[in-house]
Formats: C-alpha cells, sequence, structure tokens
C-alpha cells in the first residue's frame, strides 16, 4: 500500500519535471537558432530595402516596400574596378573553375582511396600519411611555388589554372575520404572478384563505384564549398576576366565611388552564397549520413 | 587412374620475418574432396590464399593440373573460390553476382543465361534472381556464393570456411549439400575449416595443419585412428582422444602397459602387438592413446586385445545415444563410452573393457608415434 501512495504522488511531478526540461531545451535551440539566422535576416532585409530606408530604419526592422533593384544591380551592374557587369560574369567563371576541380579531385581522390585501401603496396600508409600532410599546409605557403608551376605550364591567371591548383589541393581530403570509406569493405569482395577474373579498373568501376554513392555526395558537399568559397587562390592565380565570384564581390564591395550601397553589397553577397546553399540544401542529409557511414557496420 | 589436379611441392610463405608455412607437401587426385583443418593460425587459410594465387609464395612450387602456378594470377589458375564471409558484391542482384566472372570475360549473354539458369536450379535459388544480397537469409547468400563457383565449371574449387557464418542447423544441412554436390559434380575441392566433425564428414583426404606445418595427411580414417602424432590424436575426434601417461614394455605376449590408477597396485593391461619402434626388454614412459569408444562395456567387445578393468567411476554424462563415464588414469580425465543403458553412478566401481588393439603409443617428449 505504502509503495503505492508514493508511487502515484512522484508520477505526477516526474512528468511536471520532463516538459519543463524538455521546454527548456527546446528554448535553448531555438535560441541558438535564431542566433544563427540573425546575420542572414539581415542580410535578407538589407538587400531588399532602398538605401534612403536603410539610412533611416534600424537594421533589423523589416523593408516598407521590398523593392529588387539591388539584385538587378549586383546581378548585372554592379562595378567591380573599372568594369560595371555585376556577379554574372564571375558566376560563370566560378562554375567553370569548381564543377570540372570538383569532379577531377573526387575521381583521383575515388582511386587514390581504393588503391590505399585494397592495393597496399610497400610504403603506401606514407604516401598516404604524406597526402593528408598535403591537406594541413596553409594555402598561403604554397603560393609561390604554385605560381612558379602556373608559370611554367603557360597556366598562370587561366581558368584551367585554377582548376589544376584546386584538384592539386584537393587530393588529400578526397584521398581519405575515399579511404576512410573503403577500408570497411571487406577484403573478401576484391578476392572473390580477383578469383572470378575482374583486373584493376574493373573491380573499380563494377565493385566499388556502385558502391560510393554517400562518399561520394560527401566529397562533392566539400570539394564544391571549398573551391567555390576559395579567395586567396582566386584573387592569387586570376587577372581580369578570369576572377571567381568572391574575388568580384570583394571588389564590387570595396570599389565604391560615393554613397556605400549596403543594399547592393548584401544581395552581392548573397547571390554568390546561394550556389553552396542549394548544395547543402539538396544533399545535406547525405552529407550527414555519409560522414557517419562507416563508423556502423550496417 | 585419375590425373593429379593439385600439388604442392616444399611450399614456404613468410611474412617478413615470420614464417607462416613451412615446407608444405600435397598432392591431389581429380574428384578428391581435400580438407586443411587446424585451429585457428595454423596457416591454412593462409595455404588455400596461396594455392588461389591471393597470396606470394616465398619458395616452392604449386601446380595445378600439371602447370605451375607461381607467378600466375587468380583469374588465369581456372579456379573458384567460397568465401566465410560469402563476399557477394553488395550492389549487384543474384543474378549479376552470379554472372560477373562471366561478363568480365565477355562471355556471349545468351551463354550467360544458360549457365545462370542452370546454376540457379542445381541450388534452387531461381526465385531468389533479381535480389540483392542485403535481402537474403545467411543459408540463401551461402547458396549464392557456391553458385559463382560452380556457374565456373572450374577445375578447382576451394572453399575457405564456408559453414561458419551459419547456425548449427543450416550448417549441417549445407555440409550434406556440399558433399552432395561434390558427388554429382565429381569436383575437385580444397575446403579449408578449423571444425574436426566437418573435416571428418566431408573429406576424402585430410591435412592437419597446426604452426605452418601439415602433421598429418591421409584418408579420415587413417587420421582417426592412427594418427601420427599426438596433437593430430588430440585435435581430430569429440570427444578427443584420451592420452594416458604408462610405463611399456615389451613382453613375450606382446606389449606390457602399466598405469598408474591411484592404488598400491598400477593398473597392468597386455596389448598383444609389439611395439615396433622399442626395443625388446626395454621400459619406456609413453602416452597411450585411446579413443572414447575402444573403452566400453565389457559385453560389447570380444576377442583377444580386450582386457577389461575395473575403475572408480568420477563423473557420468548421459548424451542419448551414448553415455559417457570419466574415470582417472595416470592422473588424467579418461572418457569411456558405454552403451546408452549402462547404469552406473559417480563414486562406484565400473567394469571396463580396454580394446588395446586400436591404441595409439606416443612418445611423451616429442608426441611422435611409436606403433
Amino acid at each position: 500500500m505504502t509503495n503505492f501512495s508514493t508511487g502515484a504522488k512522484s508520477k505526477p511531478w516526474r512528468l511536471v519535471r520532463r516538459y519543463v526540461l524538455r521546454f527548456l531545451l527546446y528554448a535553448l535551440l531555438g535560441i541558438f537558432a535564431l542566433y544563427y539566422l540573425m546575420p542572414l535576416f539581415v542580410m535578407v532585409v538589407t538587400s531588399l530595402k532602398s538605401l534612403d530606408e536603410i539610412r533611416a530604419g534600424s537594421l533589423l526592422s523589416l523593408p516598407r516596400d521590398i523593392n529588387f533593384d539591388a539584385w538587378v544591380t549586383a546581378w548585372s551592374g554592379a562595378c567591380s574596378g573599372v568594369q560595371c557587369e555585376g556577379l554574372r560574369p564571375y558566376l560563370w567563371n566560378s562554375v567553370k573553375i569548381a564543377v570540372p576541380a570538383v569532379l577531377i579531385s573526387t575521381f583521383i581522390g575515388a582511386i587514390n582511396g581504393y588503391v590505399l585501401s585494397k592495393w597496399q603496396f610497400r610504403g603506401s600508409n606514407i604516401i598516404f600519411a604524406l597526402l593528408l600532410f598535403g591537406g594541413f599546409i596553409p594555402f598561403q605557403v604554397v603560393l609561390l611555388p604554385m605560381a612558379i608551376v602556373l608559370g611554367k605550364l603557360s597556366l598562370a591567371g587561366t581558368i584551367p589554372g585554377l582548376v589544376l591548383v584546386h584538384v592539386i589541393y584537393g587530393i588529400s581530403f578526397t584521398t581519405l575520404f575515399f579511404r576512410n570509406y573503403y577500408v570497411s569493405v571487406p577484403g573478401e569482395i576484391v578476392k572473390a572478384a580477383k578469383v572470378d577474373g575482374a583486373g584493376f579498373f574493373q573491380i573499380f568501376w563494377h565493385v566499388f563505384v556502385p558502391l560510393s554513392a554517400p562518399i561520394v555526395v560527401v566529397t562533392i558537399i566539400w570539394q564544391f564549398t571549398q573551391i567555390w568559397n576559395d579567395f586567396l587562390f582566386g584573387v592569387s592565380f586570376s587577372q581580369a576576366g578570369t576572377q571567381p565570384v568572391t574575388v568580384a564581390l570583394n571588389n564590387i564591395v570595396n570599389s565604391t565611388t560615393g554613397v556605400k550601397e549596403y543594399n547592393v553589397d548584401m544581395s552581392a553577397a548573397i547571390i554568390a552564397a546561394l550556389p553552396t546553399l542549394f548544395v547543402y540544401v539538396v544533399a545535406g542529409k547525405y552529407f550527414i549520413r555519409g560522414l557517419t557511414a562507416g563508423s556502423v557496420k550496417g | 587412374m585419375s590425373k593429379h589436379i593439385l600439388s604442392i611441392e616444399h611450399l614456404n610463405k613468410n611474412f617478413g620475418s615470420l614464417q607462416i608455412l613451412k615446407d608444405v607437401n600435397i598432392s591431389m587426385k581429380e574428384g578428391d574432396f581435400l580438407v586443411l583443418v587446424g585451429p585457428s593460425g595454423c596457416g591454412k587459410s593462409t595455404l588455400l590464399n596461396c594455392i588461389a594465387g591471393l597470396e606470394e609464395v616465398t619458395s616452392g612450387v604449386i601446380k595445378i593440373s600439371s602447370q605451375d602456378m607461381v607467378g600466375v594470377s587468380p583469374k588465369d589458375r581456372d579456379i573458384a573460390m567460397v568465401f566465410q564471409s560469402y563476399a557477394l558484391y553488395p550492389t549487384m542482384s543474384v543474378a549479376k553476382n552470379i554472372t560477373f566472372s562471366m561478363k568480365v570475360r565477355r562471355i556471349d549473354a545468351a551463354v550467360q543465361q544458360k549457365k545462370l539458369n542452370e546454376v540457379a536450379s542445381l541450388l534452387q535459388i531461381s526465385e531468389l534472381l533479381d535480389r540483392k544480397p542485403a535481402q537474403l537469409s545467411g543459408g540463401q547468400r551461402q547458396r549464392v556464393a557456391m553458385g559463382r563457383a560452380l556457374v565456373r565449371d572450374p577445375q578447382l574449387f576451394l572453399f575457405d570456411e564456408p559453414l561458419s557464418n551459419l547456425d548449427a542447423k543450416l550448417r549441417l544441412e549445407m555440409r550434406t549439400e556440399i558433399k552432395r554436390l561434390h558427388h554429382s559434380l565429381n569436383a575437385s575441392i580444397v575446403y579449408v575449416t578449423h571444425d574436426q566433425i566437418e573435416a571428418m564428414t566431408l573429406a576424402t583426404k585430410i591435412a592437419v595443419m597446426k604452426g605452418g606445418e601439415i602433421q598429418q595427411i591421409g584418408s579420415p580414417n587413417e587420421i582417426y585412428s592412427r594418427p601420427a602424432n599426438m596433437f593430430v590424436a588430440d585435435f581430430m575426434g569429440s570427444p578427443s582422444m584420451n592420452l594416458i601417461p604408462a610405463i611399456v614394455r615389451n613382453v613375450k605376449e606382446g606389449a606390457r602397459i602399466e598405469i598408474d590408477c591411484g592404488e598400491d597396485k598400477p593398473l597392468t593391461l597386455i596389448d598383444p602387438r609389439k611395439i615396433a619402434k622399442l626395443d625388446n626388454g626395454e621400459e619406456r614412459e609413453v602416452i597411450v592413446g585411446l579413443r572414447p569408444e575402444d573403452i566400453t562395456n565389457p559385453e560389447n567387445r570380444e576377442g583377444a586385445s580386450i582386457e577389461v578393468a575395473t575403475c572408480l567411476v568420477d563423473v557420468v554424462e548421459p548424451a542419448g545415444s551414448d553415455t559417457y563415464l570419466v574415470t582417472q588414469l595416470g592422473g588424467k580425465n579418461v572418457t569411456a563410452r558405454m552403451r546408452a543403458d549402462t547404469i552406473v553412478r559417480a563414486g562406484e566401481n565400473a567394469r571396463l573393457a580396454f580394446d588395446l588393439e586400436k591404441a595409439s603409443y606416443f612418445l611423451p617428449e616429442t608426441g611422435e608415434r611409436l606403433n
């Protein structure tokens, strides 16, 4: 009897405590989410205001009337230096740099990972360690040697030159991703394929590539974000006409004559960031899944 | 006379300074079912991988159908292999798994389809052909793995512990099925297992391995009744062979065996056969090996070699078909296999018949067989 009465007393309390804790948890998460969204919110509302309104109103207030002029200017009219073509040509440059660089570095990473995990040879672990080390060398250190190499290859200031730079720099990470993913593929599968008569590339194409969707998504997102957002290589190894969008954005924001057009700057920044946002929204769930794949055997 | 399908001569394999295989010699005829058996780490899987060409050998010769295979890649050895983990290609359907080897060899699609259907109906997996390996049960995966090997119709099949991932009941079923396939296809098979019962039931020829060396090669019967050394005696058979310390001496009637049984007077038994490697009159400490079934109810056995003695029973273990008695001889637990209807209790004396004609004698120092 006594057991029953204490049980009945504590049960509602336990429920209340659970709801309170739950509420606190959601409140905290909500605050964090708002805090992270704040800059984006300011950028979006500022880009939709007119200059007068920006000068008059507060940073956080909603625009009185929505106005896309700043977006149009940023896209096709804003001046970077002497040219006033907006971001459009540079966005296209970025695409021409990022897409081949992402694809090539992902492919090379897949082959490297396949070799380093399943066709190990004497010294392959040292090569892997050196490749990894390459990923942690600061960008600044390689600027000068890279410039010399590009010069010797007659690729200085060209888009293929920038593609080459990003491919080389990306290989260490793409190799790491694929190698760690392929390590979890049982070695007996490779043996079975060898006995079945498949060679190095047949095993790669028929057995490993079809298994790779999750890690390919991870690698593509990672590489695309890195290459798209790169500024240092872009500003160092480009010339007028081959600059990527990040460099153009910088030039638009910094080359003002007279009034600083915050609304144009904000729209330009959003336009420059949209492709990476888009990639995350489309493939984000695979990204999380792929990062954790292999950690738990399934 | 059927031809030699596999012969291995003086094979050595090192990993760095570690010797994995030491002077392995094996020959096997067409249609043989050779089982490599031994405890884990004895090198049996490495040996199989060397035969497959998945591991390079350090020295020695491997011939398949009289052709030297050292340096030949696995795909050109005309072998097929079944793995412990099944090693099915996870992204391919069952049909694609089975036809993969023909696809990479660019065999005509119609031929592929015909062979696929034959193998699928042989293994009763026709209704599974569109499934992915993840959708199959363990036994079905095992069948697909076998189908992938069978479709090749190779000179030599290699099985690497194919049944050890299956549950006990399924393992027995598949064991019978493998034996049936071997019989109906007259296939030549090299089969690796650590399970001595699997080895006994499947093999036409057994190679017992330990520490990278072959301890004994022979028919299951030879291995079981005339083990070459104490390791083989102990490893093969369940319950394992009784290994009883004793003192023996060749006398007029045969070999006299004295076993300490805890009393003042040792238990004395006479084996009508003399021990060949022992000089007349020489007295020696040896290990006497007797299978549990060779120590049994006196009314079960007759003959000149039967010696009956009374022993104190320590433990009684009824096992349904038989009853096992454990007694102490020479300071060791000795198991006797009695009829199931034997009525005896622990702590009582029981009369046991020792069939000494079946006895093996080993040197205690080296474990080497004496008779």
